[in-house]
């Protein structure tokens, strides 16, 4: 095995690791998988989504699962790429470690992601990766549903009510699926991690999470870890009542974490100090029906419509704290409407309550372990 | 307004669909009455009717979704069939139907005698009936 394609399994298998169990769906935070009468599955996502000078970077990590019915991935964009490359390989790999002590040190050792015709969706991208073809469009849920079913993806049923979730929201989405014969010729092998990375410019950074219960039955649990990575205490909102998510960790990130991080290709960005905060994602797919909003402004006021809450009962304004902002200690801070300034209970989300960790300048980082790590800085 | 001019649509489609029925030779000309789904989110509205005893219905579906689906009628041991095959696409024709993305279609299906008797109808696209997309149909 290439030395490359090892360091990218182990990435994947760090991830899913403490991640997404479950095979048939997307373990990933980004993306959504859905089946296709094809040649190859596609399954395990990993991304990295990072923010700086106004520009968000995701590096998404697909995984192959061999051969015998295809799966595509659906990724939700919270904007237009300006590019889509060949992303990093250890990022996501070693926020995990940086969580799992174990792990770290061994890590250490070696050290140094309606009805009638619809307009059609607009194909804005189009690039490869390795054997991975990757397609950015743009347009409404039947546009792009319509799109992927002319493509030869088979969406799960819960497909049309996800799709117009998000396209409510955002009309960008990342369509990803292995080219069959590119997996032949490059030798790709069940396990191997293809990392992405996409440049989208934004002011507005969060993470899908409600996806990851895309083609989950009932019964089946949705694991996940998520990263953030901020130059400040940002304050997060998980939809109304972050069920089925807890921030589990909040301190600032490790000198030796940084670096790690910043060594990696398109990872240079990186400032000089940041917070890591680690959440868990363990829900049921029926619970996890909202999103991560993340408020780096240091206003506390993360937005509840990326929170997907706008137009629930919860969601009373663009912004604000209403709902699930989440706080270490295995609580969560009920925000107080529109205008929360990190919940109601206390800032430091050290100490159980709100998660305070906005600030202006903030840059984020959210790794969701089988995952997403999205990373945002703002100056 | 609104509603008077989805009529006048429905009919219009109505009216092509008996057409094509009736060149098919799938449903016949002799069905009592007509009873219109829809399905958006994968999921049928309404999502129980009743008819009465023998009586010959067209089933009419109206696919908003942006994914295909189908309509299966009929008793245990049909959906049982059509859960476990592997036939990808129904042809129209009595009982089931296959329904592409935002596309309408129809099927015909002739109720028993007994009252009170229930028939299930459904998807059976991989993960559709689990997923909830049913409903039933009463012989009252």
């Amino acid at each position: 095995m290439r030395p490359t394609r090892r360091r990218k399994s182990l990435l994947t298998l760090m991830v899913t690791t403490a991640a997404l169990a479950a095979t048939a769906g997307p373990a990933f935070a980004c993306g959504g998988v859905f089946s296709q009468n094809g040649e190859v599955n596609l399954t395990r996502t990993t991304t990295l989504a990072a923010y700086a000078d106004g520009v968000e970077h995701y590096v998404t990590a697909f995984e192959f699962a061999g051969a015998g019915g295809a799966f595509g991935s659906i990724v939700p964009l919270p904007g237009v790429p300006t590019s889509v490359e060949e992303g990093g390989e250890w990022t996501l790999q070693r926020l995990v470690k940086e969580v799992t002590p174990p792990i770290k040190d061994v890590f250490r050792a070696e050290a140094s992601l309606a009805a009638g015709a619809p307009a059609p969706a607009e194909v804005l991208l189009e690039t490869r990766v390795g054997a991975l073809d990757l397609t950015v469009l743009k347009g409404g849920a039947q546009a792009v549903g319509q799109w992927a079913t002319d493509n030869g993806f088979l969406l799960t049923p819960d497909a049309p009510e996800i799709l117009d979730f998000y396209a409510r929201r955002s009309p960008i989405f990342l369509a990803a699926r292995f080219d069959a014969a590119a997996v032949v010729d490059k030798g790709v092998s069940i396990g191997d991690g293809t990392p992405v990375h996409i440049t989208i410019p934004t002011d507005n950074p969060w993470v899908p999470l409600r996806i990851l219960g895309l083609g989950r039955v009932k019964g089946e649990q949705v694991d996940a870890d998520v990263f953030v990575l901020t130059e400040q205490k940002p304050t997060l909102l998980a939809g109304q009542d972050s069920a089925g998510t807890t921030l589990d960790r909040q301190e600032p990130a490790s000198q030796s974490l940084l670096t790690d991080l910043r060594t990696d290709k398109g990872m240079d960005w990186l400032p000089q100090s940041m917070w890591l905060s680690y959440l868990k994602v363990a829900a049921a797919p029926s619970e996890l029906s909202y999103d991560l909003a993340i408020d780096a402004t240091g206003k506390g006021t993360p937005s509840a419509e990326a929170a997907g809450l706008l137009g629930s009962e919860a969601g009373t304004g663009g912004t604000g704290g209403t709902g699930g902002l989440l706080g270490t200690g295995g609580s969560t801070g009920n925000g107080t409407g529109g205008n929360s300034t990190g919940g109601t209970g206390a800032e430091d989300g050290n100490t159980g309550s709100a998660l305070a960790l906005a600030g202006v300048g903030a840059a984020v980082v959210v790794a969701v372990a089988g995952g997403v790590a999205l990373a945002y800085k703002r100056r | 307004m609104m509603s008077g001019r989805r009529t006048r649509l429905a009919a219009a489609v109505l009216v092509g669909l008996a057409g094509t029925v009736g060149l098919a030779g799938c449903g016949g000309p002799g069905a009592d009455r007509t009873v219109e789904l829809t399905v958006h989110f994968s999921r049928f509205s309404p999502d129980h009717f009743d008819v009465a005893p023998g009586t010959t219905v067209k089933l009419v579906v109206h696919n908003l979704d942006p994914i295909g689906h189908e309509l299966i009628i009929g008793d245990a041991g049909v959906h049982e069939r059509h859960e476990k095959g592997t036939e990808a696409y129904h042809p129209p024709r009595p009982g089931e139907v296959s329904i592409p993305a935002g596309t309408t279609r129809a099927t015909t299906f002739t109720f028993g005698n007994t009252v009170g008797e229930r028939v299930e109808f459904g998807c059976h696209l991989p993960g559709h009936w689990a997923y909830g997309m049913r409903g039933v149909a009463t012989v009252a």
